[in-house]
Protein backbone atom coordinates (compact mmCIF):
# COMPACT_ATOMS: atom_id res chain seq x y z
CA UNK A 1 0.00 0.00 0.00
CA UNK A 2 1.31 3.61 -0.71
CA UNK A 3 2.19 6.10 2.25
CA UNK A 4 -0.93 7.83 1.14
CA UNK A 5 -3.40 5.35 1.18
CA UNK A 6 -1.87 4.35 4.24
CA UNK A 7 -2.21 8.62 5.16
CA UNK A 8 -5.57 7.97 4.23
CA UNK A 9 -6.58 4.76 6.38
CA UNK A 10 -4.84 6.43 9.77
CA UNK A 11 -7.41 8.90 8.91
CA UNK A 12 -10.19 7.18 8.21
CA UNK A 13 -9.31 4.93 11.56
CA UNK A 14 -9.70 7.89 13.44
CA UNK A 15 -13.12 9.17 11.74
CA UNK A 16 -14.46 5.89 12.32
CA UNK A 17 -13.43 5.95 15.99
CA UNK A 18 -15.47 9.38 16.45
CA UNK A 19 -18.54 7.83 14.26
CA UNK A 20 -18.56 4.74 16.12
CA UNK A 21 -18.64 7.26 19.58
CA UNK A 22 -21.45 9.03 17.94
CA UNK A 23 -23.70 5.97 16.79
CA UNK A 24 -23.15 4.42 20.29
CA UNK A 25 -24.84 7.95 22.19
CA UNK A 26 -27.83 8.89 20.76
CA UNK A 27 -27.69 11.96 23.65
CA UNK A 28 -24.55 12.79 21.77
CA UNK A 29 -26.39 13.17 18.37
CA UNK A 30 -29.39 15.24 20.39
CA UNK A 31 -26.80 17.43 21.90
CA UNK A 32 -25.37 18.41 18.69
CA UNK A 33 -29.15 19.47 16.87
CA UNK A 34 -30.45 20.74 20.34
CA UNK A 35 -28.80 24.31 21.19
CA UNK A 36 -29.11 25.15 17.37
CA UNK A 37 -32.44 24.36 16.89
CA UNK A 38 -33.53 26.00 20.25
CA UNK A 39 -31.35 29.22 19.24
CA UNK A 40 -32.93 29.18 16.21
CA UNK A 41 -36.75 29.13 17.45
CA UNK A 42 -35.84 31.56 19.85
CA UNK A 43 -34.08 33.86 17.75
CA UNK A 44 -36.88 33.48 14.99
CA UNK A 45 -39.73 34.60 16.94
CA UNK A 46 -37.60 37.66 18.06
CA UNK A 47 -37.36 38.22 15.11
CA UNK A 48 -41.51 37.98 14.06
CA UNK A 49 -41.94 40.35 16.80
CA UNK A 50 -39.26 43.07 15.53
CA UNK A 51 -40.29 42.65 11.94
CA UNK A 52 -43.66 44.12 12.95
CA UNK A 53 -42.05 47.03 14.78
CA UNK A 54 -39.49 48.98 12.76
CA UNK A 55 -38.72 49.39 9.35
CA UNK A 56 -35.20 48.15 8.52
CA UNK A 57 -36.11 44.43 10.51
CA UNK A 58 -39.28 44.23 7.64
CA UNK A 59 -36.51 44.63 4.69
CA UNK A 60 -34.41 41.59 6.90
CA UNK A 61 -36.27 39.30 8.34
CA UNK A 62 -33.88 36.61 8.02
CA UNK A 63 -30.90 38.33 9.52
CA UNK A 64 -31.18 37.26 12.36
CA UNK A 65 -32.24 33.74 12.14
CA UNK A 66 -29.08 33.10 9.29
CA UNK A 67 -26.76 34.82 11.73
CA UNK A 68 -28.08 32.54 14.63
CA UNK A 69 -27.24 30.05 12.24
CA UNK A 70 -24.00 30.78 10.68
CA UNK A 71 -22.61 31.14 14.63
CA UNK A 72 -23.60 28.08 14.97
CA UNK A 73 -21.46 26.88 12.11
CA UNK A 74 -18.05 28.54 13.84
CA UNK A 75 -19.45 27.48 17.17
CA UNK A 76 -19.44 23.89 16.37
CA UNK A 77 -16.74 23.53 14.18
CA UNK A 78 -14.54 24.73 16.85
CA UNK A 79 -16.56 23.10 19.66
CA UNK A 80 -15.90 19.45 17.54
CA UNK A 81 -12.14 20.01 17.03
CA UNK A 82 -11.55 20.74 20.96
CA UNK A 83 -13.99 18.16 22.24
CA UNK A 84 -13.01 15.39 19.84
CA UNK A 85 -9.25 15.87 20.82
CA UNK A 86 -9.84 15.88 24.61
CA UNK A 87 -12.08 12.87 24.14
CA UNK A 88 -9.06 10.98 23.29
CA UNK A 89 -7.40 12.39 26.14
CA UNK A 90 -10.95 11.64 28.87
CA UNK A 91 -10.13 7.88 27.43
CA UNK A 92 -6.80 7.80 28.48
CA UNK A 93 -6.20 7.22 24.24
CA UNK A 94 -3.53 9.81 23.59
CA UNK A 95 -0.58 7.48 24.32
CA UNK A 96 -2.35 4.94 22.39
CA UNK A 97 -2.38 7.12 18.90
CA UNK A 98 0.82 8.97 19.34
CA UNK A 99 2.57 5.39 19.99
CA UNK A 100 0.90 4.21 16.66
CA UNK A 101 2.50 5.77 12.80
CA UNK A 102 -0.58 7.90 13.33
CA UNK A 103 1.80 11.26 12.58
CA UNK A 104 -0.27 14.17 14.31
CA UNK A 105 -1.59 16.32 11.19
CA UNK A 106 -3.86 13.02 10.39
CA UNK A 107 -5.03 13.28 13.50
CA UNK A 108 -6.14 16.67 13.06
CA UNK A 109 -7.09 16.23 9.53
CA UNK A 110 -9.28 13.77 11.14
CA UNK A 111 -10.96 16.05 13.70
CA UNK A 112 -11.51 18.95 11.01
CA UNK A 113 -13.32 15.93 8.81
CA UNK A 114 -15.50 15.04 12.01
CA UNK A 115 -16.31 18.59 12.33
CA UNK A 116 -17.83 18.93 9.08
CA UNK A 117 -20.33 15.62 10.12
CA UNK A 118 -21.11 17.32 13.38
CA UNK A 119 -21.87 20.81 12.09
CA UNK A 120 -24.06 19.54 9.21
CA UNK A 121 -25.55 17.14 11.48
CA UNK A 122 -26.13 20.47 14.41
CA UNK A 123 -27.12 23.49 12.40
CA UNK A 124 -28.10 21.99 9.07
CA UNK A 125 -30.47 19.83 10.97
CA UNK A 126 -32.09 23.39 12.65
CA UNK A 127 -31.84 25.09 9.14
CA UNK A 128 -33.90 22.58 7.33
CA UNK A 129 -36.48 23.10 11.02
CA UNK A 130 -36.78 26.64 10.53
CA UNK A 131 -38.50 26.38 7.12
CA UNK A 132 -41.67 24.47 8.70
CA UNK A 133 -41.55 26.63 11.74
CA UNK A 134 -40.75 29.71 10.39
CA UNK A 135 -41.58 30.00 6.78
CA UNK A 136 -37.77 30.91 6.46
CA UNK A 137 -35.18 28.62 4.21
CA UNK A 138 -31.72 30.40 4.93
CA UNK A 139 -30.78 28.31 1.61
CA UNK A 140 -33.14 30.46 -0.41
CA UNK A 141 -32.17 33.34 1.48
CA UNK A 142 -28.63 33.50 0.72
CA UNK A 143 -28.25 30.77 -1.98
CA UNK A 144 -24.67 30.13 -3.05
CA UNK A 145 -22.86 32.41 -0.92
CA UNK A 146 -23.88 30.21 1.43
CA UNK A 147 -21.80 28.02 0.61
CA UNK A 148 -18.44 30.46 1.02
CA UNK A 149 -19.98 31.81 4.48
CA UNK A 150 -19.99 28.23 6.13
CA UNK A 151 -16.37 27.43 4.68
CA UNK A 152 -15.00 30.21 6.24
CA UNK A 153 -16.63 30.00 9.43
CA UNK A 154 -15.97 26.40 9.43
CA UNK A 155 -12.86 27.41 8.70
CA UNK A 156 -12.07 29.64 11.78
CA UNK A 157 -14.02 27.26 13.92
CA UNK A 158 -10.82 24.61 12.52
CA UNK A 159 -8.33 27.23 14.01
CA UNK A 160 -9.84 28.05 17.05
CA UNK A 161 -10.27 24.88 17.68
CA UNK A 162 -6.78 23.47 17.06
CA UNK A 163 -5.29 26.53 19.38
CA UNK A 164 -7.91 25.08 22.38
CA UNK A 165 -6.58 21.59 22.32
CA UNK A 166 -3.51 22.69 22.09
CA UNK A 167 -3.54 24.67 25.76
CA UNK A 168 -5.95 21.37 27.10
CA UNK A 169 -2.78 19.08 25.93
CA UNK A 170 0.03 21.54 27.04
CA UNK A 171 -2.57 22.48 30.65
CA UNK A 172 -4.44 19.39 31.40
CA UNK A 173 -8.09 18.60 31.11
CA UNK A 174 -8.25 21.31 34.21
CA UNK A 175 -8.30 23.79 31.09
CA UNK A 176 -11.23 21.74 29.76
CA UNK A 177 -13.72 24.90 30.32
CA UNK A 178 -11.80 27.37 27.36
CA UNK A 179 -13.16 24.81 24.46
CA UNK A 180 -16.88 26.77 25.79
CA UNK A 181 -15.43 29.78 26.90
CA UNK A 182 -13.08 31.16 24.58
CA UNK A 183 -15.66 31.63 21.67
CA UNK A 184 -18.19 33.53 23.50
CA UNK A 185 -15.02 36.20 23.75
CA UNK A 186 -15.00 36.18 19.74
CA UNK A 187 -18.64 36.64 19.10
CA UNK A 188 -19.26 40.41 20.43
CA UNK A 189 -16.26 40.84 18.16
CA UNK A 190 -17.57 39.59 15.10
CA UNK A 191 -20.68 41.56 15.00
CA UNK A 192 -22.92 38.59 14.55
CA UNK A 193 -25.71 40.68 15.22
CA UNK A 194 -24.87 44.15 14.35
CA UNK A 195 -22.75 45.87 11.57
CA UNK A 196 -18.98 46.62 12.98
CA UNK A 197 -19.60 50.47 12.97
CA UNK A 198 -21.98 50.20 15.96
CA UNK A 199 -18.69 48.87 18.21
CA UNK A 200 -16.27 51.52 19.19
CA UNK A 201 -13.71 52.87 16.97
CA UNK A 202 -10.88 51.73 18.67
CA UNK A 203 -11.96 47.79 19.10
CA UNK A 204 -13.09 48.09 15.04
CA UNK A 205 -9.34 47.30 14.13
CA UNK A 206 -9.28 44.12 16.44
CA UNK A 207 -12.78 42.77 14.83
CA UNK A 208 -11.36 42.94 11.22
CA UNK A 209 -8.39 40.64 12.25
CA UNK A 210 -11.12 38.01 12.75
CA UNK A 211 -12.67 36.21 9.20
CA UNK A 212 -15.75 36.15 11.33
CA UNK A 213 -16.30 39.91 11.13
CA UNK A 214 -15.99 39.87 7.47
CA UNK A 215 -18.31 36.77 7.04
CA UNK A 216 -21.03 38.28 8.97
CA UNK A 217 -20.72 41.86 6.86
CA UNK A 218 -21.10 39.81 4.04
CA UNK A 219 -24.25 38.03 5.23
CA UNK A 220 -25.84 41.51 5.95
CA UNK A 221 -24.39 42.67 2.44
CA UNK A 222 -26.42 39.55 0.65
CA UNK A 223 -29.20 39.78 2.53
CA UNK A 224 -30.00 43.71 2.79
CA UNK A 225 -28.50 44.77 -0.13
CA UNK A 226 -28.49 41.53 -2.47
CA UNK A 227 -24.67 42.11 -3.48
CA UNK A 228 -22.10 39.12 -2.43
CA UNK A 229 -18.81 41.84 -1.96
CA UNK A 230 -15.82 40.19 -2.92
CA UNK A 231 -13.61 42.28 -0.98
CA UNK A 232 -15.03 40.32 2.25
CA UNK A 233 -14.87 37.24 0.86
CA UNK A 234 -11.01 38.23 0.46
CA UNK A 235 -10.49 39.64 3.79
CA UNK A 236 -11.74 36.34 5.49
CA UNK A 237 -9.93 33.67 3.42
CA UNK A 238 -6.45 36.26 3.90
CA UNK A 239 -7.39 36.43 7.89
CA UNK A 240 -8.48 32.63 7.90
CA UNK A 241 -4.84 31.57 6.06
CA UNK A 242 -2.97 33.75 8.93
CA UNK A 243 -4.85 32.55 11.56
CA UNK A 244 -4.63 28.99 10.89
CA UNK A 245 -0.91 29.42 10.47
CA UNK A 246 -0.58 30.71 13.94
CA UNK A 247 -3.10 28.11 15.26
CA UNK A 248 -0.70 24.61 13.31
CA UNK A 249 2.20 27.23 14.71
CA UNK A 250 0.97 27.15 18.14
CA UNK A 251 -0.02 23.32 18.24
CA UNK A 252 3.52 22.08 17.32
CA UNK A 253 5.24 24.26 19.38
CA UNK A 254 3.06 23.23 22.48
CA UNK A 255 2.58 19.50 21.12
CA UNK A 256 6.10 19.45 21.05
CA UNK A 257 6.24 20.73 25.05
CA UNK A 258 4.05 17.84 25.50
CA UNK A 259 6.34 15.43 24.15
CA UNK A 260 9.15 16.75 25.66
CA UNK A 261 7.47 16.74 29.94
CA UNK A 262 5.64 13.70 29.34
CA UNK A 263 2.43 14.51 28.64
CA UNK A 264 1.33 12.20 26.11
CA UNK A 265 1.55 9.34 28.05
CA UNK A 266 -0.26 10.62 31.78
CA UNK A 267 -2.99 13.29 30.99
CA UNK A 268 -5.12 14.37 33.32
CA UNK A 269 -5.72 17.86 35.67
CA UNK B 1 8.63 -17.02 9.95
CA UNK B 2 11.17 -17.04 12.88
CA UNK B 3 13.64 -14.79 12.77
CA UNK B 4 16.94 -15.80 13.62
CA UNK B 5 18.67 -12.99 16.58
CA UNK B 6 21.74 -11.19 14.78
CA UNK B 7 21.17 -7.54 15.70
CA UNK B 8 19.88 -5.77 18.46
CA UNK B 9 16.13 -4.40 18.24
CA UNK B 10 16.93 -1.88 20.96
CA UNK B 11 20.60 0.43 21.73
CA UNK B 12 20.50 2.88 24.10
CA UNK B 13 23.44 5.12 25.16
CA UNK B 14 24.16 7.10 27.72
CA UNK B 15 20.00 8.06 27.99
CA UNK B 16 18.90 10.80 30.18
CA UNK B 17 15.30 12.62 30.90
CA UNK B 18 15.86 15.32 33.18
CA UNK B 19 12.17 17.02 34.82
CA UNK B 20 13.83 20.32 35.85
CA UNK B 21 16.15 19.32 38.89
CA UNK B 22 14.18 15.62 38.75
CA UNK B 23 16.46 13.49 37.06
CA UNK B 24 14.02 9.84 35.84
CA UNK B 25 16.67 8.32 34.03
CA UNK B 26 20.04 8.82 34.28
CA UNK B 27 22.92 7.85 31.73
CA UNK B 28 21.17 4.57 31.03
CA UNK B 29 23.15 2.61 28.55
CA UNK B 30 21.66 -1.10 27.38
CA UNK B 31 21.00 -3.21 24.31
CA UNK B 32 18.16 -5.55 23.67
CA UNK B 33 19.55 -8.59 21.21
CA UNK B 34 16.45 -9.05 18.47
CA UNK B 35 13.88 -12.25 19.53
CA UNK B 36 14.67 -12.17 22.97
CA UNK B 37 12.49 -11.28 25.75
CA UNK B 38 14.27 -8.79 28.53
CA UNK B 39 12.60 -7.24 31.45
CA UNK B 40 13.50 -3.84 33.06
CA UNK B 41 13.29 -3.92 36.68
CA UNK B 42 12.96 -1.77 39.47
CA UNK B 43 10.86 -0.02 42.68
CA UNK B 44 8.28 2.52 41.43
CA UNK B 45 9.85 5.64 40.23
CA UNK B 46 13.07 3.77 39.42
CA UNK B 47 12.52 4.76 35.85
CA UNK B 48 11.01 1.75 33.84
CA UNK B 49 8.02 3.66 32.36
CA UNK B 50 9.93 6.45 31.38
CA UNK B 51 12.54 4.57 29.65
CA UNK B 52 9.33 2.71 27.49
CA UNK B 53 7.75 6.26 26.53
CA UNK B 54 11.48 7.38 24.95
CA UNK B 55 11.44 4.19 23.71
CA UNK B 56 8.24 4.60 21.86
CA UNK B 57 8.97 8.22 21.04
CA UNK B 58 6.20 9.10 23.27
CA UNK B 59 9.32 11.82 25.78
CA UNK B 60 11.90 13.24 23.86
CA UNK B 61 14.94 12.13 25.89
CA UNK B 62 17.01 15.00 27.72
CA UNK B 63 20.17 13.16 26.69
CA UNK B 64 21.83 10.19 25.20
CA UNK B 65 20.89 8.27 22.02
CA UNK B 66 18.32 5.63 21.03
CA UNK B 67 18.10 2.99 18.07
CA UNK B 68 14.82 1.25 17.94
CA UNK B 69 14.94 -1.58 14.77
CA UNK B 70 17.66 -0.08 13.37
CA UNK B 71 16.19 3.35 13.04
CA UNK B 72 17.46 6.70 15.31
CA UNK B 73 14.44 7.55 17.84
CA UNK B 74 12.79 9.86 17.67
CA UNK B 75 13.96 11.19 15.25
CA UNK B 76 12.57 8.29 12.72
CA UNK B 77 9.75 6.99 14.85
CA UNK B 78 7.31 7.11 11.81
CA UNK B 79 9.93 4.22 10.25
CA UNK B 80 9.58 2.32 13.21
CA UNK B 81 6.35 2.65 15.21
CA UNK B 82 4.23 0.40 12.16
CA UNK B 83 6.42 -2.72 13.55
CA UNK B 84 6.09 -2.02 17.13
CA UNK B 85 3.11 -1.61 19.25
CA UNK B 86 2.90 -2.03 23.63
CA UNK B 87 0.42 -2.16 25.87
CA UNK B 88 0.12 -0.08 28.99
CA UNK B 89 -2.01 0.51 32.44
CA UNK B 90 -1.40 4.45 32.10
CA UNK B 91 -3.55 4.74 28.44
CA UNK B 92 -6.67 2.74 27.51
CA UNK B 93 -8.91 1.97 24.71
CA UNK B 94 -11.95 4.21 24.56
CA UNK B 95 -14.75 2.52 26.98
CA UNK B 96 -18.05 2.79 24.92
CA UNK B 97 -16.26 1.42 21.43
CA UNK B 98 -16.65 -2.51 21.23
CA UNK B 99 -13.86 -4.36 21.41
CA UNK B 100 -14.25 -5.14 17.17
CA UNK B 101 -14.47 -1.18 17.01
CA UNK B 102 -11.47 -0.56 18.58
CA UNK B 103 -9.42 -3.38 17.38
CA UNK B 104 -10.72 -1.83 13.46
CA UNK B 105 -9.40 1.25 14.47
CA UNK B 106 -6.54 0.61 15.25
CA UNK B 107 -6.06 -2.16 12.17
CA UNK B 108 -6.55 1.10 10.48
CA UNK B 109 -3.89 3.14 12.12
CA UNK B 110 -1.50 0.16 11.43
CA UNK B 111 -2.32 -0.10 8.31
CA UNK B 112 -3.44 -4.21 8.73
CA UNK B 113 -4.54 -6.21 5.64
CA UNK B 114 -7.88 -7.84 5.53
CA UNK B 115 -8.26 -6.72 9.32
CA UNK B 116 -11.20 -8.85 9.65
CA UNK B 117 -9.92 -11.74 9.61
CA UNK B 118 -6.73 -10.80 11.76
CA UNK B 119 -9.45 -9.25 14.27
CA UNK B 120 -10.71 -13.34 14.30
CA UNK B 121 -7.53 -14.47 14.28
CA UNK B 122 -6.64 -12.85 17.45
CA UNK B 123 -9.76 -12.98 19.11
CA UNK B 124 -9.70 -17.13 18.86
CA UNK B 125 -5.98 -16.92 20.37
CA UNK B 126 -6.66 -14.75 22.86
CA UNK B 127 -10.34 -15.98 23.89
CA UNK B 128 -12.20 -12.40 22.81
CA UNK B 129 -14.87 -14.17 20.56
CA UNK B 130 -17.28 -13.84 23.09
CA UNK B 131 -16.94 -10.47 23.98
CA UNK B 132 -15.98 -8.79 20.55
CA UNK B 133 -19.30 -6.81 19.93
CA UNK B 134 -19.28 -5.61 23.64
CA UNK B 135 -18.10 -2.14 24.31
CA UNK B 136 -14.85 -2.69 26.10
CA UNK B 137 -16.29 -0.66 29.19
CA UNK B 138 -18.14 -3.22 30.02
CA UNK B 139 -15.24 -5.78 30.36
CA UNK B 140 -13.43 -7.58 32.85
CA UNK B 141 -10.21 -6.52 34.16
CA UNK B 142 -8.96 -9.93 32.59
CA UNK B 143 -10.93 -9.71 29.65
CA UNK B 144 -9.76 -6.32 29.36
CA UNK B 145 -6.22 -6.93 29.76
CA UNK B 146 -6.57 -9.53 26.86
CA UNK B 147 -7.92 -6.91 24.38
CA UNK B 148 -5.26 -4.77 25.13
CA UNK B 149 -2.71 -7.35 24.26
CA UNK B 150 -4.95 -7.98 20.91
CA UNK B 151 -4.61 -3.78 20.22
CA UNK B 152 -0.60 -4.72 20.79
CA UNK B 153 -0.60 -7.73 18.44
CA UNK B 154 -2.75 -6.24 15.39
CA UNK B 155 0.12 -5.22 13.62
CA UNK B 156 1.87 -8.27 14.28
CA UNK B 157 5.04 -6.35 15.57
CA UNK B 158 8.27 -7.10 15.34
CA UNK B 159 9.00 -5.68 18.75
CA UNK B 160 6.28 -5.72 21.52
CA UNK B 161 7.24 -3.37 24.86
CA UNK B 162 4.66 -4.37 28.01
CA UNK B 163 4.74 -2.20 30.57
CA UNK B 164 3.00 -4.27 33.41
CA UNK B 165 1.18 -5.81 31.55
CA UNK B 166 -0.48 -8.13 33.99
CA UNK B 167 -0.89 -5.94 37.05
CA UNK B 168 -4.42 -6.54 38.43
CA UNK B 169 -4.80 -10.27 37.07
CA UNK B 170 -5.81 -12.99 38.88
CA UNK B 171 -3.17 -16.09 38.80
CA UNK B 172 -5.35 -18.19 36.06
CA UNK B 173 -5.72 -14.90 33.32
CA UNK B 174 -2.31 -14.20 34.39
CA UNK B 175 -1.01 -17.42 33.22
CA UNK B 176 -2.85 -17.27 30.01
CA UNK B 177 -1.31 -13.88 28.77
CA UNK B 178 1.81 -15.38 29.93
CA UNK B 179 1.64 -18.27 28.05
CA UNK B 180 0.25 -16.30 25.01
CA UNK B 181 3.11 -13.95 25.29
CA UNK B 182 5.88 -16.97 25.45
CA UNK B 183 3.86 -18.36 22.39
CA UNK B 184 4.11 -15.45 20.01
CA UNK B 185 7.87 -14.72 20.93
CA UNK B 186 8.53 -18.66 19.89
CA UNK B 187 5.86 -18.20 16.40
CA UNK B 188 7.42 -14.84 15.41
CA UNK B 189 11.09 -14.19 16.61
CA UNK B 190 9.59 -10.82 18.07
CA UNK B 191 11.59 -8.72 20.43
CA UNK B 192 9.55 -8.62 24.06
CA UNK B 193 10.71 -6.35 26.67
CA UNK B 194 8.53 -6.09 29.99
CA UNK B 195 8.61 -3.72 32.73
CA UNK B 196 7.44 -5.91 35.54
CA UNK B 197 6.62 -5.91 39.32
CA UNK B 198 5.87 -9.66 38.60
CA UNK B 199 8.72 -11.65 39.46
CA UNK B 200 7.73 -15.06 38.68
CA UNK B 201 6.77 -13.74 34.97
CA UNK B 202 10.45 -12.29 34.73
CA UNK B 203 12.25 -15.06 35.86
CA UNK B 204 9.30 -16.98 33.54
CA UNK B 205 10.07 -15.11 30.53
CA UNK B 206 13.07 -12.92 30.20
CA UNK B 207 16.53 -13.97 29.10
CA UNK B 208 17.84 -11.35 31.17
CA UNK B 209 17.28 -8.98 33.66
CA UNK B 210 18.07 -5.08 33.48
CA UNK B 211 17.95 -3.91 37.36
CA UNK B 212 17.01 0.17 37.71
CA UNK B 213 17.18 1.99 40.69
CA UNK B 214 16.47 6.35 40.90
CA UNK B 215 17.15 6.07 36.82
CA UNK B 216 20.10 4.26 36.92
CA UNK B 217 21.28 0.52 36.19
CA UNK B 218 22.62 -0.90 39.02
CA UNK B 219 22.60 -4.77 37.96
CA UNK B 220 21.94 -6.97 34.67
CA UNK B 221 21.97 -10.47 34.10
CA UNK B 222 19.97 -13.69 34.06
CA UNK B 223 17.62 -14.29 35.98
CA UNK B 224 19.48 -17.55 37.62
CA UNK B 225 22.41 -15.80 37.49
CA UNK B 226 21.14 -12.40 39.57
CA UNK B 227 19.74 -15.26 41.99
CA UNK B 228 23.19 -16.88 42.10
CA UNK B 229 25.52 -13.80 42.55
CA UNK B 230 23.01 -12.59 45.60
CA UNK B 231 22.87 -15.56 47.23
CA UNK B 232 19.01 -15.79 46.85
CA UNK B 233 16.67 -18.58 46.13
CA UNK B 234 14.51 -15.90 44.05
CA UNK B 235 14.05 -12.82 42.14
CA UNK B 236 12.08 -11.06 45.00
CA UNK B 237 15.00 -11.61 47.23
CA UNK B 238 17.36 -10.14 44.42
CA UNK B 239 14.96 -6.90 43.71
CA UNK B 240 14.27 -6.14 47.72
CA UNK B 241 18.16 -6.55 48.15
CA UNK B 242 18.72 -4.23 45.23
CA UNK B 243 15.87 -1.90 46.22
CA UNK B 244 16.54 -1.76 49.98
CA UNK B 245 20.07 -1.15 49.36
CA UNK B 246 21.24 -0.42 45.71
CA UNK B 247 24.32 -0.48 46.93
CA UNK B 248 25.27 -4.11 46.39
CA UNK B 249 26.08 -4.73 43.00
CA UNK B 250 28.39 -7.25 41.02
CA UNK B 251 30.19 -4.06 39.74
CA UNK B 252 30.76 -2.70 43.35
CA UNK B 253 31.27 -6.55 44.46
CA UNK B 254 34.30 -7.07 41.86
CA UNK B 255 35.41 -4.00 42.82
Amino acid sequence: MSPALLALRRVRGMVRRHLYLLASSWPRVLELAYWPTVQMITWGFVTKFLHGQTEILAQAFGVFISAVLLWDVLFRGQLSVSLLFMEEMYARHIGHLFTSPLRPHELVGSLFAMSVVRTLIGVGGAALLAIPIHQFSIFEALGWPLIVFFVNLLWFGWAIGLIIAALVLRLGLGAESLAWAVIFMIQPLSGVFYPLDVLPGWVQPLSWCLPSAAVFEGMRAVLLDGALRGDLLLHAVLANLAWMAGAVLIFLILFRQARARGLLLQVGE
Amino acid sequence: MIVIPTAAAIEVQDLTKRYGETVAVDQLSFSVPAGTTIALLGANGAGKTTTIAMLLGLLEPSAGRITVLGEPMPRRRYQVLGRMNFTSPYVDLPLRLTVRQNLLVHADLYGVADPGRRIEQLAGQLDLAAFLDRPTGRLSAGQKTRVMLAKALINRPDLLLLDEPTASLDPDTADVVRTWLERYQAETGATLLLASHNMAEVERLCREVLMLKTGRLVDRGSPAELIRHYGRSNLEEVFLDIARTGERSRREDAA
